[in-house]
């Protein structure tokens, strides 16, 4: 995606005080993102369309809350995101998140590569804050190539649209309710391996956490060399990344 | 019980094989099964051509339909606050025990599941509980439960079993217009042809008729929206989920008054130019399903629905109704389309509005069930007369679903900004210690507060009105609210998913005694950010009742804390826990003593 805007840029917002130019029918969060700001998000990817779930973009239009991710940007809009409210509240729901699924970042072979992580560090998150809720939720290797390690699914549901809108073959989908809610894969026993889900496909990449990945791959990087290692995930915005 | 390929392809045609039905498509299917095994979910998806993925998703998604095996006869008690109080905790444990079932299991043999569920809409005649998901047992007692155990285990079918226990009863006790004498059939329909639509919609205009579902959105300004909207099909909604705990008036409302609904659902058909009508009605009123769809019969027979209504070429209109499964949440409007459209309950990202895309994506009105009847009124009357009921901005009158501790339990109507004092007055409550009103999402009022006035100026409300006198503990109804929230939760969003279940953990281990200070100051953090950050209004509302049962009933907290100054880290016996899944050992020797 390209950062210039054309001449026919219906306007600016302002975001923290800055001005941001918005093009036709973007959202706060695509606007910010495109021109390097940092609004902090997790089910948003700029490749896909918006769901709302996260709720850790949300910001203050004019006073109100609403998901940077799902309100239309608009001229004039004032809209407040980099506050000590706002990132207070944005570390509590990390802290949901964190005690929701079950995170031992340290063996985790995401680690430095993921955006939970990356973010709750931006937000200064220094510990669960609330008591654990330690589901289970069984590890699927049937897949040669791939695995599935759902005790860090966030339920961003990436992955269902990934799969869905760039690689049309719905491979994910969403079940459950409430704090049952989980990600299922569409094949017969329900197992990844039975499914058409390929190592190329767009959905293999996209998760944000360490929940699918490519098998004999872990560790290849090591630690300390990773993405968010080399520097913090509030200043690898530029040119609509992240 | 089998279902033949047969069965499914007879199915599946009245249906049209349409993806959107897939709701209706399954609850047909688990009438007769029981539950939805993988593979039924299988052959319904090859047939619709959906994923399994999808169709599974769906079925996991209401509380009506079963993943899992459930048993022959599936007992479901309410357990709504008002049910509670009527000892609904009790008749459960009796009936377990007399069944040899634990809660929320199947017993062995397959005979038999008992499980609780959210309100039922039976407050003002509980206990009350819901079997096969389809009667409704009202007035529960220790006998009746005996009995109903007995024909469990002599397998006698629910058709056999006394008819005096599916009796649901009205209990009108104060009527004003709606629920009064109710125009001639026709006559509302008649009304708005001779005004025509243009000054149909300007007469609800004039009325200032607010919505009945709980935000007083204007009725006219929502027609006008959706009447402008360009679409290829206009759709009117009548909502009649009615899952707000404590709120019955749309089951009264539906089961005697159906005639004034659809005849306003007809109105709006006028107004907005719609040709189909679709009336979401909750799972839980089921046993009123044959009913309703008598009535749209005749209407259609007295030419008051389908082609050329009252022979006005070009005014068709029909209604269809889709029976919901066990879902608070599909009462919000964007979560019943979704529904409605056979997904998952989640509301969706707003705008598009379903004024302007809703139901398949075509401008959609919807309105509660009492907005409804109201506009039949205002046809025949004229929006001036509505006008003039009630207050400045809450015009005509509202009807109270009235449970909880009083004399007289049952629906009241009265004009807008009634005092909450002489609702009190009325239905015979004594000692009053606190009034929930609009349900647990509404607000809760103390003795303080009781010449307070319903009405969106001071205490709106969607219409539960629950009445607590001095004897109950605020901190339980707060907890039974935490608890609904939780059970409700779509899932969907990050605050409610996991704040409504930190809230529910909060107040359990505040009520066996290991609570501090500290955790009403997590409480407090938590109704703070759930109230601004949610994707929709249940989580938003969901820390309503604690923020204000913490706010005015302090002490009840207090009571329970360990020390009000104290906090502590963590919990011995908690800890000993992975101890004792080991060891395979829970008797009493495995546990440090504690305070519950
Ligand atoms: C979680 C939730 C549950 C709701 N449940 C109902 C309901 O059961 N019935 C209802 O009429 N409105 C319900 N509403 C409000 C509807 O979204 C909508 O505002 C209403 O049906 C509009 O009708 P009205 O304009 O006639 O009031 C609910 C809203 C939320 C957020
Ligand atoms: S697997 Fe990953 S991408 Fe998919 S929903 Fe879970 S966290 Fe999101
Ligand atoms: S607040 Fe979020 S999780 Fe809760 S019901 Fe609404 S969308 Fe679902
Ligand atoms: S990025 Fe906006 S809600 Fe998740």
């Amino acid at each position: 995606m390209s950062n210039r805007i054309d001449a026919l840029t219906p306007g600016t917002f302002m975001l923290d005080g800055e001005e941001v130019e918005f093009g036709h029918g973007e959202s706060i969060l695509q606007a910010a993102t495109r021109t390097g700001h940092y609004i902090p998000h997790l089910c948003w990817h700029p490749e896909f369309g918006a769901t709302g779930s996260c709720r850790i973009c949300t910001v203050k239009v004019n006073g109100r809350t609403g998901a940077a991710c799902t309100v239309q940007a608009a001229s004039g809009q004032e809209v407040e995101s980099n506050t000590d409210e706002l990132n207070s509240q944005r570390k509590t729901m990390l802290q949901m998140l964190f005690v929701e699924g079950n995170h031992f970042c340290p063996s985790c072979e995401k680690s430095g590569n993921c955006s939970l992580q990356a973010t709750a560090y931006a937000m200064g998150m220094e510990g669960p804050h609330f008591e654990e809720l330690y589901p289970d939720r069984p590890v699927d290797a049937s897949h040669p190539e791939m695995m599935l390690d759902l005790n860090r699914c966030i339920l961003c549901g990436l992955c269902v649209r990934a799969s869905h809108e760039a690689d049309h073959k719905n491979v994910f989908a969403i079940g459950g309710h409430g704090i049952q809610t989980h990600l299922l894969v569409n094949s017969s026993s329900g197992r990844l391996g039975d499914s058409t889900f390929a190592e190329t496909d767009r959905a293999a990449d996209i998760c944000p956490t360490g929940v699918i990945l490519h098998k004999r791959r872990g560790f290849q990087v090591p630690i300390g060399q990773r993405r968010f290692d080399a520097k913090p995930i509030s200043e690898q915005v530029e040119g609509g990344q992240t | 019980m089998r279902y033949s390929a047969e069965e499914m392809d007879a199915l599946l045609t009245r249906y049209d094989y349409a993806p959107h039905m897939l709701v209706q498509v399954l609850r047909e299917i688990q009438e007769r099964t029981h539950w939805l095994s993988r593979r039924l979910l299988q052959s319904v998806a090859d047939r619709l051509h959906l994923p399994l993925a999808h169709v599974e998703g769906v079925a996991g998604f209401y509380r009506f339909f079963h993943i899992q095996p459930v048993g022959q006869y599936r007992i479901l008690l309410s357990d709504n606050i008002t049910d509670r109080m009527l000892g609904s905790g009790t008749l459960m444990q009796q009936l377990c025990k007399l069944l040899g079932v634990a809660p929320g299991s199947v017993r062995s043999d397959g005979r038999v599941s008992v499980a609780t569920t959210s309100c039922t809409g039976m407050c003002d005649q509980g206990p009350a509980a819901i079997i096969n998901h389809h009667q409704v047992v009202t007035r529960l007692t220790p006998q009746r439960v005996e009995d109903m155990a007995a024909l469990v285990e002599a397998q006698v079918p629910l058709a056999q079993w006394p008819a005096e226990w599916f009796r649901v009863e009205d209990q009108i006790r104060l009527t004003n217009v709606k629920l009064g004498k109710q125009p001639a059939l026709g006559a509302g329909i008649a009304a708005a042809i001779a005004k025509g639509p243009q000054s149909m919609l300007d007469d609800i205009k004039k009325s200032k008729l607010r919505g009945r579902g709980g935000a007083g959105f204007s009725t006219a300004t929502k027609w006008q929206l959706c009447r402008n909207s360009k679409g290829q099909t206009h759709y009117v909604v009548c909502n009649a989920d009615e899952g707000e705990p404590g709120t019955f008036k749309d089951r009264v409302l539906l089961s005697s008054y159906a005639d004034t609904v659809f005849e306003g659902m007809t109105i709006a058909a006028l107004v907005v130019g719609a040709a189909k009508g679709l009336v979401y009605l909750r799972g839980e009123y089921r046993y009123m399903l044959e009913y309703l769809q008598s009535v749209l019969q005749r209407r259609r027979e007295q030419g008051l629905l389908g082609p050329a209504i009252q022979g006005v070429d070009g005014f068709d209109f029909d209604i269809e109704i889709h029976v919901g499964a066990g879902a608070y949440v599909c009462g919000e409007e964007s979560a019943l389309i979704e529904s409605l459209e056979g997904k998952r309950g989640t509301p969706r990202i707003r705008p598009p509005f379903p004024v302007e895309a809703g139901y398949l994506g075509q401008p959609t009105t919807v309105n509660n069930v009492e907005t409804f009847c109201a506009v039949t009124h205002i046809a025949v009357f004229g929006g001036e007369w509505w006008s003039k009921i009630g207050t400045p901005q809450s015009t005509g009158t509202k009807i109270h679903s009235v449970s909880g501790d009083c004399e007289r339990p049952g629906l009241y109507e009265y004009p807008m900004g009634t005092r909450i004092g002489r609702i009190l007055e009325d239905c015979g409550a004594r000692d009053t210690q606190a009034v929930q009103v609009g349900g647990p999402s509404g607000v809760c009022l103390s003795a303080l507060e009781f010449n307070r006035h319903i009405g969106f100026e001071d205490v709106p409300t969607a219409g539960a009105f629950m009445v607590f006198d001095r004897s109950r503990d605020m901190f339980e109804v707060a907890r039974n609210f935490a608890q609904f929230f939780a059970h409700e939760s779509c899932g969907f969003c990050t605050p409610c998913r996991v704040g409504t279940e930190l809230v529910v953990r909060r107040m359990d281990k505040l009520a066996r005694g290991y609570g501090s200070a500290e955790d009403i100051q997590v409480l407090y953090e938590l109704d703070k950010l759930m109230h601004g950050a949610t994707h929709c209004g249940l989580g938003a509302a969901a820390c309503n009742p604690l923020r204000d049962t913490i706010g005015k009933f302090r002490p009840a907290y207090e009571r329970r804390l360990q020390s009000l100054h104290f906090a502590p880290g963590f919990d011995m016996d908690a800890e000993l826990s992975q101890a004792r899944l080991a060891t395979g050992r829970d008797d009493p020797g495995a546990h440090l003593e504690t305070l519950a």
